[in-house]
């Protein structure tokens, strides 16, 4: 593997078809495999010999002594500049391995563990009249009120951001603009589960009103806005300035300017965006556990009682802690992912299909 | 390309502008249309602004009913028992946690992350590069509380053997000392790994784009001069990339901050303070509300929202810190980019 990240080296460090007398010593090309295959042998071999079994410690073992063998062997053949450059590129892919080992080993987790159970019964049954260490039970409920809560969110944040985006771009001089490019700004940081806390301070507590699917995505709309407004504004931009001026020199009010010129010409873009956003929000957890509550049972009015959703669900089912319980937490959340994935793929796909083709920006 | 159908300009060419009276062409006279749309796009952007007037308005607020009735001081206690009489609750070991678990983030995220970053922008194969940008870019959306599920139930068991190495060897910095060696690694350590490799996909984006844009013409330069590939990069890609580097950093931080499921399912919390980071205990803001959530009344709830704002005042800071930061680097930056 590591071979590659020598094979496009810059041949530029010696000079070109001088006579090999001037030629640098080189190692040759395949010592980054070598040294990899030897640290790697050493990190298993000398860890299981010491006693430490677990992977993380021989991975680090073997980590640090490509880095030191790599550093050692290429000062000593080439000089110390190579060396340096060696380093880094060892290091590089050692970061690079560092992250993709957890990362394909939660993909690969969450799969094979959350098909065990998903099937077609999973998907379309609740948890209703079901005791915790029962097994069985499905995911219907929690998928619904997912469904729901994401749902009103975006009809909520959609129009506010995109029109918050629209004055921004097209409208937005002065002070007024100013602040709200910096709040929008702040608002992308706000930790999920403040905007939970902020809708249970003024709903709930504030307003006596009851857990419901509602609330949930009250605070999910609030996560959502700034996203919308980010996206949009980045494809407005886009749009180019002629277009505006050959269509406001037509005598079009500039109302219909940006509705029927601005927007339209870079819908795909915003699809894209509010798309992103809605797979952002599909997942959080904090503010719908503070406010929706969870309900073992198929409720499907939003506006009324607890409901549930894919990542409470996941989390409750966690809770258990039982076998079978796990079992069902584990196939919830490859539903979500599942879920969130699919919006995700769908968001790009739509990009790419309305992306502008030909004569370019 | 929608122009064509979109301009009702074929129906009247010139002089006269078909949607306008004669009266437009001179005067300034705003089309009723022009206000009303006008008014709502403003509207919404004024939306915008009372909804963060009214998040901050409320908690605070409800956070004033809880602190005046707290009998502790709510800054440096370490207990939080709202439902005792006196009630008395302080985010001292809140902080503490939160401030911890989020340093050992950034130091493993950030420079892993560079590193990511530099692996796709300067060092991998282009038929690797795309690809891997692609499924990172993916990464970033996987839901908190499936990192949270892959933590709990997968890395802390895999951790077990480097927590009692860190213990044998670095015991005696107290940091890594384990008061009862093999006990699961539920600790604010193993936290600040699950957080580490949460926010890696974030910070490694922002940082790849970043590089990616970094001048051509530097680099050749500096190739030109027999440079090796790591010279070009640290004399040309990363003075470039810092402010970048910065704020990435930043969004990655604010992430860890206010991170709620990964912790609750990892940490198996407690209110005594120690210094023994792989020992289980201490908390984190976020992760406290939502432990202690289900089982508070009322008041219990209102001490729970003075504990979010003092999360949503620090995340704050943070974000306003690297905007300034990025505002101030700007003007450099954008001059000889």
């Amino acid at each position: 593997m590591s071979d590659n990240a020598l094979t496009d080296r810059p041949q530029v460090t010696g000079p070109p078809s001088a006579g090999p007398s001037l030629a640098r010593r080189r190692l040759p090309r395949w010592t980054p495999a070598l040294v990899v295959l030897v640290s790697v042998g050493l990190g298993v071999g000398g860890g299981s010999l010491a006693g430490w079994e677990s992977r993380v410690q021989q991975g680090l073992i073997a980590a640090l002594l490509s880095v030191i063998v790599t550093y050692a062997l290429t000062s000593l053949v080439e000089d110390s500049r190579q060396a340096r450059d060696k380093v880094a590129t060892s290091v590089v892919w050692v970061c690079f391995a560092a992250a993709v080992v957890p990362l394909v080993s939660l993909a690969w987790t969450t799969v094979s563990r959350g098909a065990e159970l998903l099937d077609g019964y999973f998907l379309s049954h609740s948890m209703g009249g079901m005791t915790n260490i029962e097994e069985g039970g499905g995911v219907y409920h929690a998928f619904l009120g997912t469904v729901e809560q994401v749902g009103l969110a975006t009809l909520m944040a959609a129009p506010v951001g995109l029109l918050t985006a629209v004055y921004l771009v097209e409208y937005g001089r002065g002070r007024l603009a100013q602040a709200v490019t910096f709040f929008v700004d702040v608002m992308t940081g706000i930790p999920s589960i403040v905007a939970g806390l902020f809708v249970l301070a003024f709903w709930n507590l504030g307003l006596g009103f009851g857990p419901s699917g509602f609330a949930g995505s009250m605070a999910l709309a609030i996560l959502m806005m700034p996203v919308v407004v980010r996206s949009t504004e980045e494809m407005l931009k886009l749009v180019p300035n002629e277009l505006r001026e050959a269509s406001l020199a037509l005598g079009v009010p500039k109302w219909r300017t940006v509705l029927k010129v601005v927007l339209p010409t870079s819908m795909g873009g915003i699809a894209t965006g509010v798309m992103l956003a809605v797979a952002r929000i599909a997942g959080e957890t904090a503010p719908v556990m503070l406010l929706v509550f969870g309900n073992p049972l198929i409720n499907p009015n939003p506006f009324s009682g607890a409901q549930e959703s894919l990542p409470l669900y996941v989390w409750n089912q966690y809770k258990l802690g039982n076998a079978a319980s796990i079992d069902r937490a584990w196939a919830g959340a490859l539903t979500l992912i599942a879920f969130v994935m699919l919006l995700n793929l769908l968001a790009r796909g739509i990009a790419r299909w309305k992306a502008p083709k030909g004569a370019g920006r | 390309m929608d122009l064509s159908h979109t301009s009702p300009a074929p129906t009247a060419p010139p002089p006269t502008p078909p949607d306008s009276d004669p009266s437009a062409v001179k005067g300034r006279a705003v089309h009723p249309g022009d206000k009303i749309f006008r008014g709502l796009s403003r509207g919404s952007g004024i939306t915008l602004l009372v909804i963060m007037a009214a998040i901050a308005a409320f908690l605070t607020y409800r956070a004033s009913i809880a602190l005046s009735a707290n009998s502790a001081n709510f800054l440096t206690a370490f207990e939080w028992n709202p439902q005792g009489d006196p009630p008395a609750f302080g985010i001292g070991i809140l902080a503490f946690g939160t401030a911890v678990s989020s340093v050992i983030a950034m130091v493993i995220a950030v420079p892993v992350a560079v590193g990511i970053a530099l692996f796709i922008s300067h060092y991998a194969p282009r038929r690797i590069a795309a690809p891997l940008a692609y499924v990172i870019d993916l990464l970033a959306a996987v839901p908190s509380i499936i990192y949270g599920l892959w933590g709990a139930l997968f890395l802390v068991p895999y951790l077990d053997g480097l927590t009692r190495w860190l213990d044998r060897f670095l015991g005696w910095t107290t940091l890594f000392e384990m008061s009862n060696p093999g006990s699961p690694a539920r600790s604010i350590f193993t936290v600040g790994i699950l957080l580490a490799i949460m926010i890696l996909p974030i910070i490694t984006n922002v940082c790849r784009e970043v590089f990616l844009q970094a001048p051509k013409m530097y680099e050749e330069a500096a190739l030109a001069l027999g440079a090796t590939r790591w010279e070009v990069i640290r004399m040309s890609v990363l003075p470039f990339g810092r402010s970048g580097i910065i704020s990435a950093s930043m969004l990655g931080l604010g992430r860890a901050l206010g991170e709620t499921m990964a912790v609750a399912t990892v940490l198996s919390p407690g209110s005594v303070f120690t210094w023994h980071l792989l020992d289980p205990g201490s908390g984190t803001f976020a992760q406290n509300i939502a432990a202690k959530f289900n089982e508070a009344d009322e008041f219990g709830r209102d001490a729970l929202i003075a504990s979010g704002l003092v999360l949503f005042v620090i995340t704050l800071l943070v974000n306003g810190a690297a905007r300034y930061i990025i505002a101030r680097r700007k003007e450099y930056s954008g001059a000889d980019a």
